[in-house]
């Protein structure tokens, strides 16, 4: 332990500092290799069983994987962005990382916008494996027009905007970082169900296609079907179309909703803190 | 701002539902001072100093860090103001806040980014003693070395005031040693140090003034020499009789008491010592009396 004075660094722009922040977020992730395991390659690793398992048509010669591929990426957006967050953040919270960050001049909006980083890199990496996946083994038609290829851009990020949104928001309801995958992972399971990532959605009971309706999953799925699926398919959907003004305006509708709710809600330090 | 101390604490009340945590603690800390917190757990010590960090609310009382309220500074909206209190301002808390899978190096350089007049992270990183474990993941590290990334995190900022919450627990005798050398020399180059420890060793070491808080009051204030009289207190001698047994006499003048017996066994003697009651000796009794 020495008494050098030597050479002092100047503060970090803004940006500068939010990109740091998000940088050092995804060294984290890509470092803890079961996390990187199983996020990235979850969905492909679903499009293989269910592939194998379905090899059936679902009308007009569109296979099964067409459809279930919407399922897989809106799945992969809601674990990237709303499960991943709302468990992580409460085990952060429990470790001390929050309260640490809250002691420093750091803005507080900096810590959010390393996570909305990490959330985009890690959602980009996997809805590009899965896509590839399934057009290399499962022959699956990419979209074939800028018009869709819009769709699919536009669909995509503000689900999940709305999902890390959520995911920012649901991380105050477990009060302990441990209990917190136990909180978080039924909610995420049994909107699979009833939002259509499995089954198709018009075969699920009408009761329950209508609580789907309440949540972004299922309008995440719409949309994303809008891109996979020949425009005729549009007919089987509930309302007999994609919708995609409805798309645009619930999952809207709950990235402000959710974004309220981190206002309000967020926690910086556990309970015991005080 | 000059003649403002650097802590200034009036009548400071915190409860916990029906329990009062603090119950109107009056402290101040002047600029440039060492002033140690002692206190058993759940004596509130932990609270008081988190409210002057900012991360709690007080019930009562009036509280200037730096001259701004930490609880403005806190606050929603309190922007740049708030930024410029924390960039002056240390913490390194109780527990420690672990970035699992960075490497020492990779944390102290994102810290440093947050401040404008950071020291230079390998600098630091070296005078915590840790420069052989730069690129070592934080999780592979000790507990003690756990422990010296929190302060080089806490002082990365170059703070004026720097908060230290037990933050040798853990440590061996050497790294505690070392440890103690790096907060010497942090306030010869004129930091303020708000510490709180249960080692007293540590506390006579490196406090200017100790404080003993007990049950949610400051009990009392001194220098660590003079801390409940004990520079006044009787000695005791001690010694042994020709026959063997144990004899022992308190006395102000314990030099008197020392000829007296020199003469009596014509040179050295037996078994001979001189004590004071030491800062744990006082330090027991007060916190007893408090209970």
């Amino acid at each position: 332990m020495t008494t050098t004075e030597t050479e002092t660094t100047a503060r970090a722009g803004a940006v500068e500092l939010a990109v740091a922040q998000g940088g050092m977020e995804v060294r984290q992730f890509l470092r803890s290799r079961e996390q990187v395991v199983f996020t990235l390659a979850f969905p492909a690793i679903m499009i293989l069983v269910f592939g194998s398992i379905f090899k059936g048509t679902i009308g007009e010669g569109v296979k099964f994987t067409q459809y279930f591929v919407t399922g897989m990426i809106a799945t992969g957006l809601m674990t990237a962005g709303f499960q991943a967050l709302a468990i992580q953040i409460p085990m952060e919270r429990d470790r001390g990382v929050l309260k640490r960050f809250l002691g420093t001049p750091m803005p507080k909006w900096v810590y959010f916008a390393g996570k909305v980083l990490m959330v985009g890199v890690i959602a980009v990496l996997e809805t590009v494996i899965l896509l590839a996946v399934s057009s290399l083994l499962f022959g699956l038609k990419l979209p074939d027009s800028p018009a869709k290829w819009l769709t699919f851009l536009w669909v995509s990020l503000l689900g999940i905007t709305a999902c890390t949104l959520c995911g920012v928001a649901f991380s105050s309801v477990a009060r302990t970082g441990r209990s917190a995958p136990a909180v978080v992972t039924p909610v995420a399971l049994i909107l699979q169900f009833i939002s259509g990532v499995f089954f198709v959605f018009t075969s699920l009971p009408v009761w329950m296609q209508n609580v789907a309706s309440l949540f972004p999953l299922k309008w995440l799925c719409q949309g994303l079907r809008s891109v996979f699926l020949p425009a005729s398919f549009g007919a089987h959907e509930p309302g007999g179309s994609f919708n995609l003004p409805m798309v645009g305006l619930v999952l809207g509708l709950w990235c402000v909703l959710a974004l309220a709710l981190c206002l309000t809600t967020f926690r910086w330090t556990t309970k015991r803190d005080g | 701002m000059d003649d403002e101390p650097a802590i200034r604490v009036r009548g400071l009340r915190k409860a916990y539902g029906d329990t009062a945590a603090v119950g109107g603690v009056d402290l101040e800390v002047a600029h440039g001072e060492v002033f140690a917190l002692l206190g058993p757990n759940g004596a509130g010590k932990t609270t008081t100093v988190e409210i002057l960090e900012g991360y709690r609310r007080r019930d009562d009382g009036e509280v200037s860090v730096l001259g701004v309220d930490p609880e403005v500074a806190q606050r929603r909206g309190a922007g740049a103001e708030a930024k410029r209190w924390r960039d002056r301002v240390g913490i390194v808390l109780q527990g420690t806040g672990e970035f699992d899978e960075l490497s020492v190096g990779e944390v102290v350089r994102h810290f440093a980014r947050f401040y404008p007049a950071a020291d230079d992270p390998a600098a630091v990183i070296e005078r915590v003693g840790l420069s052989d474990k730069v690129r070592a993941r934080t999780h592979t590290l000790s507990g003690g070395q756990k422990r010296r990334l929190d302060v080089a995190l806490g002082i990365i900022g170059r703070p004026e005031l720097l908060f230290l919450d037990e933050p040798t627990t853990g440590f061996d005798p050497e790294a505690r040693r070392e440890f103690w050398a790096l907060i010497r020399d942090l306030q010869a180059g004129g930091t303020t140090i708000l510490l709180t420890t249960h080692y007293l060793e540590e506390a006579e070491a490196l406090a200017d003034r100790v404080g003993v808080i007990a049950r949610g009051r400051l009990i009392a204030v001194d220098t660590p020499r003079s801390l409940g009289r004990r520079d006044s207190a009787l000695a005791t001698v001690s010694w042994r009789t020709p026959e063997g047994a144990w004899q022992r006499t308190e006395s102000a003048t314990p030099t008197a008491v020392v000829a007296d017996l020199a003469a009596r066994f014509s040179g050295e003697v037996p078994g001979l010592t001189v004590t004071r009651p030491t800062l744990e000796d006082v330090y027991l009794e007060m916190i007893g009396g408090a209970a």
